[in-house]
């Protein structure tokens, strides 16, 4: 039977569709059925006009028995469904404006849900673009008493680690302290600067990622002495390349050495958004433990867990096995001052948790942005539907069913929230693209954010949730309504019915409760973005460029200096720049820490940290702006032993605390050096953060490596002005300086200052929204309301209400609905700031500042959207308004 | 006057038509409902229109053909026939009815007791 029930379904579904060709057979056989019937009556002696009589009777409504077959053969539902569509896609062609606005509004409440709905689909909910990424995890220190240099491992740990953990299928790393432009591309005129990463040769093994072409490292290629080999990232390739598939095997010259290419990696992964978000990546080649054996931690570790191993598991063993991990085979003797802890966390955790509460603030923030949109959208139909009470109330008392009626309001509202939503994916899309391809937001992931299955589930979803909310209240209002009610109270310019007018009214409310929320969250997040605009961050950005240099470690030290003296003094030549410095690291950037005490005191285990190093040129800190407390700057003829050091203010308090510090003698990881100078705090690590301790080497003294090099140059002119004559002032040193871009120092601050300068941006937008949607709300209900009343306007003021009193009167309801809106959001928001408290920065969530400002504006706004029809109102004519009705 | 005769319940037109086509063969819309009219005597009531529902219902279930041909009297009309699986229906169908009009007629011939 269920064969005969499928075939039937089938020639109902081809019935539908094949509408015409049937309806043409069913005419040409009733009219035959009726000539038979006429045939046989006339036969039976009756008059022809009487035959035909007759037979029409024997026969009832031809109409009526076309519906009925047609029922009968077709899909009813969908014909009644087609017929509401059709009458809908009239009427909202009719009223075109209202159709334009409702179409606009929801598209932009639909759009920004889809657009965040993608960046937290990618960043929270979808696993990481690798292979089983739940076995991925990220090993780090608990309490890291210092930057960098505390979060890694070093090669022995790391060795060790790999060899007697039972947890994990395989341990991998990568070299933490790459610079960006570490290396360069020198087959070609000018030398392409170009960013790699010395990974572990079972990195990419680790993670799950498999080459594009070519193959991954072997082990033996990650030995001291082996041949030079790469792997490339696959915009590189294309980029520099231009695709060239026959690229693997190729030696290439990096750094005037030739490279092999052994692969390229899949367009898929991105090093950057997963580790180091914002950043570019361009190259990988093998870290050789053997080369790195002396040089401490640097290894940022990571690891797959065996199948059926448990995070707590693997930690637990971890707590075992770090604490006695050696630092230097070489020198037992170091493990005495640093033990080893290990702290695992699931990859996706590591990547994206700290960004959880942000996401979820955004996601909320649009939440309500739909919910505005959905309410202002019932109003507008609601609206709407009053207006056009007469009509319905015509077509009931012409027999429509009321589920007809309200089935159709239900089809408009759905019709208008379809639309909405293609309107809104297609701004979702543009956004996305925008997000995925901007490329300097510090955030993990961004590269993957697109609209994909979920996102159009979600949009889906959305619209099908906005078009019943939006289409009920007005539905419910007609279906609880009487016809005679409708056709008796509209078109009279009376005062409406007290129950509609206050369904209205309460939505308006809601809608501006909303906005208030959505503007106390955006103002208290600006307001912590403006106070860490204020920070002070030790240097100054403003008016000063950056620009990396060639840097090759392989360089005499002698030489390193005369060159770095060779290009601050030309580059101080150019007109215009006020000063020039070198660093080997800049702040907010990378970071790497050593170890500092004074000499000859001991101290207990925890009192010291880790110190951040920076090796600079003499001048650099005035060239960055610096502020020297006490003493002096290096100078390039200083060769003074022991060396100088220059220490930052909480160093000072925390290794000479109450005396005076210049003069001092440290020792540095063993060797000596003499406190010179004291400069206050520098944020070395991010703008929200505060100072750790921190020391500047000369590079004039030759113990200390720099690990890279970075010239600020301190000028009045813009980036764009200078970088020409920079770039010819340092090629005339270094013929081998690639082509490298002078910015803006001010860059290095706005990277860091990205994701919150991101979510700022996306409340505020948002927020303004809410709070145009919501003043739109107002006037809607305020407009209306004074349209309705035109009449009753106009005899007030035949019967002597002044143009002020009216006026006064519209206001005062405007007001009165934008004060309860706000008491009602305020309470809200009052809880909702708390859920927000550990994203702000130096300002409560009670900051009375926000409130008021959101009050003010709520209520200026109000007050606009009122004024406008208040002013029409005062200009009503009352001969106009009584004669016409 | 309408109340005097038999609204048809749901479904019983079709198997009026059924047993019309098996008793008749070949036949036409017109034809069809001017026999069931003639069979019952002019005790049901039916708009002739109303057959068409019923057959494309049947058609559509695969219990009749349908081909467009010529009438006794050479018009053009559609005539219709049942089917082997028609047939197998309409014994099931019957079937069931003079069951149904069995048993209520013992129910209903009961002799009222409160009397």
């Amino acid at each position: 039977m269920a064969d005969g029930w499928a075939r039937r379904a089938w020639q109902r579904v081809r019935a539908f569709f094949g509408k015409d060709a049937l309806d043409q057979d069913l005419d040409a056989e009733m009219a035959s059925h009726l000539e038979l019937a006429v045939e046989e009556n006339l036969r039976s002696g009756m008059s022809p006009e009487e035959a035909r009589r007759r037979a029409m009777v024997r026969f009832g409504g031809v109409q009526q028995a076309r519906e009925e077959q047609r029922a009968a053969r077709g899909l009813p539902v969908l014909d009644v469904l087609g017929q509401d569509v059709r009458y809908t896609l009239r009427t909202l062609r009719r009223d075109a404006g209202f159709t334009v606005v409702a179409v606009l509004i929801l598209a932009l409440g639909i759009g920004a849900n889809v657009a965040v709905f993608s960046v937290v689909n990618t960043l929270l909910l979808r696993p990481l673009p690798f292979p089983d990424p739940g076995r991925l995890v990220r090993i780090t220190t608990v309490n890291p008493p210092c930057g960098e240099s505390c979060r890694t491992y070093s090669a022995d740990a790391t060795r060790e680690f790999q060899e007697r953990n039972h947890s994990f299928d395989s341990v991998t790393g990568y070299f933490a302290f790459t610079g960006p432009d570490n290396f360069k591309l020198t087959d070609r005129a000018v030398p392409v600067p170009a960013t790699g990463i010395l990974v572990m040769d079972n990195f990419f093994q680790s993670l799950g990622v498999q080459p594009m072409m070519g193959r991954l490292f072997l082990p033996e290629e990650a030995l001291h002495g082996s041949r030079p080999t790469a792997v490339l990232s696959y915009p590189f390739w294309k980029r520099q390349f231009n695709g060239d598939r026959n690229i693997v095997g190729r030696a290439v010259s990096f750094n005037g050495t030739p490279v092999t290419v052994i692969g390229v990696l899949p367009e898929s992964f991105d090093f950057g958004s997963v580790f180091s978000p914002g950043e570019r990546v361009d190259m990988f080649v093998p870290y050789v433990m053997s080369d790195f054996e002396d040089d401490g931690n640097d290894l940022a570790l990571m690891g797959r867990l065996k199948p059926g191993v448990t995070l707590g598991q693997a930690q637990e063993e971890a707590n075992q096995l770090f604490p006695k991990l050696d630092i230097d085979l070489k020198h037992p003797e170091y493990n005495a001052n640093y033990h080893y802890t290990a702290h695992l966390i699931g990859m996706k955790e590591y990547v994206s948790g700290k960004l959880r509460r942000s996401l979820e603030v955004l996601w909320g923030a649009v939440g309500m942005i739909l919910l505005i949109v959905c309410v202002n959208l019932s109003n507008l139909m609601l609206a709407r539907a009053a207006a056009r009470s007469k009509e319905f109330a015509m077509r009931m008392a012409l027999g429509a069913g009321r589920g007809r009626i309200v089935r159709q309001l239900l089809v408009e509202s759905l019709i208008l929230s379809a639309a909405g939503s293609a309107l809104g994916l297609a701004i979702a899309e543009g956004v996305t693209r925008f997000v995925a391809h901007s490329g300097s937001i510090a955030l993990p992931l961004l590269t993957d954010v697109r609209i994909d299955g979920a996102a159009m589930a979600w949009t889906v979803g959305l619209a099908l949730a906005a078009g019943v909310v939006c289409g009920v209240a007005p539905a419910l209002r007609l279906a609880s309504g009487t016809v005679q009610e409708a056709l008796k109270d509209s078109g009279h310019g009376m005062s409406e019915g007290r129950r509609h007018e206050g369904l209205r009214s309460a939505l308006v409310i809601a809608e501006i409760a909303l906005a208030c929320v959505l503007l106390v969250g955006a103002g208290l997040l600006l307001r912590s973005f403006l106070h860490l605009m204020d920070v002070d961050l030790g240097f100054r950005p403003a008016r000063a460029d950056m620009i990396s240099l060639d840097f090759d470690d392989g360089q005499k030290q002698a030489a390193r200096v005369e060159q770095w003296q060779e290009i601050i003094r030309r580059v101080e030549t150019i007109p215009g720049v006020e000063t020039a410095g070198i660093t080997d690291n800049l702040p907010l950037s990378r970071n790497r820490s050593w170890g500092l005490r004074a000499k000859g005191v001991v101290y207990r285990p925890g009192e010291l940290q880790g110190t951040f190093v920076f090796i600079v040129s003499p001048g650099y800190l005035g060239a960055i702006g610096m502020r020297l407390l006490e003493g002096r700057d290096f100078r390039w003829d200083d060769t003074s032993k022991p060396p100088g050091v220059i220490i930052n203010e909480t160093v000072a308090k925390a290794l000479w605390p109450g005396r005076d510090p210049i003069g001092q003698i440290a020792d540095i990881d063993g060797g000596d050096a003499r406190v010179i100078g004291v400069i206050a705090d520098v944020h070395e690590t991010s703008v929200e953060g505060g100072s750790g301790w921190q020391m500047y080497l000369p590079v004039t003294a030759p113990q200390f490596g720099p690990e890279g090099a970075d010239l600020v140059v301190r000028s009045a002119l813009p980036a764009g002005t200078l970088a020409g004559s920079v770039m010819a002032e340092v090629r005339a040193v270094d013929p081998g300086q690639p082509a490298t871009q002078l910015q803006p120092l001010q860059g290095l601050v706005d990277h860091s200052m990205s994701p919150r300068r991101f979510f700022v941006l996306l409340v505020g937008i948002f927020a303004g929204l809410g709070l145009l949607l919501a003043s739109l709300g107002i006037y809607g209900v305020i407009a209306y309301s004074v349209t309705r009343q035109t009449q009753e306007i106009g005899i007030r003021m035949a019967l002597g209400a002044s143009r002020g009193r009216v006026q006064a009167t519209v206001l005062g309801r405007t007001l009165r609905l934008a004060v309860s809106g706000i008491v009602a959001g305020s309470v809200v928001s009052f809880f909702a700031a708390r859920l927000i408290a550990s994203l702000l920065y130096g300002t409560q969530p009670t900051d009375w500042l926000t409130y008021l400002g959101m009050i003010v504006l709520l209520l200026a706004v109000a007050a606009l959207a009122g004024y406008l029809p208040a002013r029409r109102a005062s200009r009503i004519d009352p001969l106009v308004a009584l004669r016409t009705n | 006057m309408a109340d005097s005769k038999l609204d048809l319940l749901q479904g019983t037109l079709d198997l009026m038509v059924l047993q019309t086509l098996a008793a008749m063969g070949e036949q036409h819309g017109y034809g069809i409902a001017r026999r069931i009219e003639q069979v019952s005597g002019d005790e049901v009531l039916l708009n002739q229109g109303t057959i068409y529902a019923s057959l494309v219902r049947l058609q559509q279930r695969g219990w009749i053909d349908a081909e467009w041909g010529i009438s006794d009297n050479n018009r053009k009309a559609k005539f219709y026939r049942i089917t082997a699986r028609g047939r197998k229906q309409l014994a099931e169908d019957a079937a069931y009815w003079q069951r149904l009009a069995a048993v209520m007629g013992r129910v209903l011939g009961q002799d009222p007791g409160y009397r």
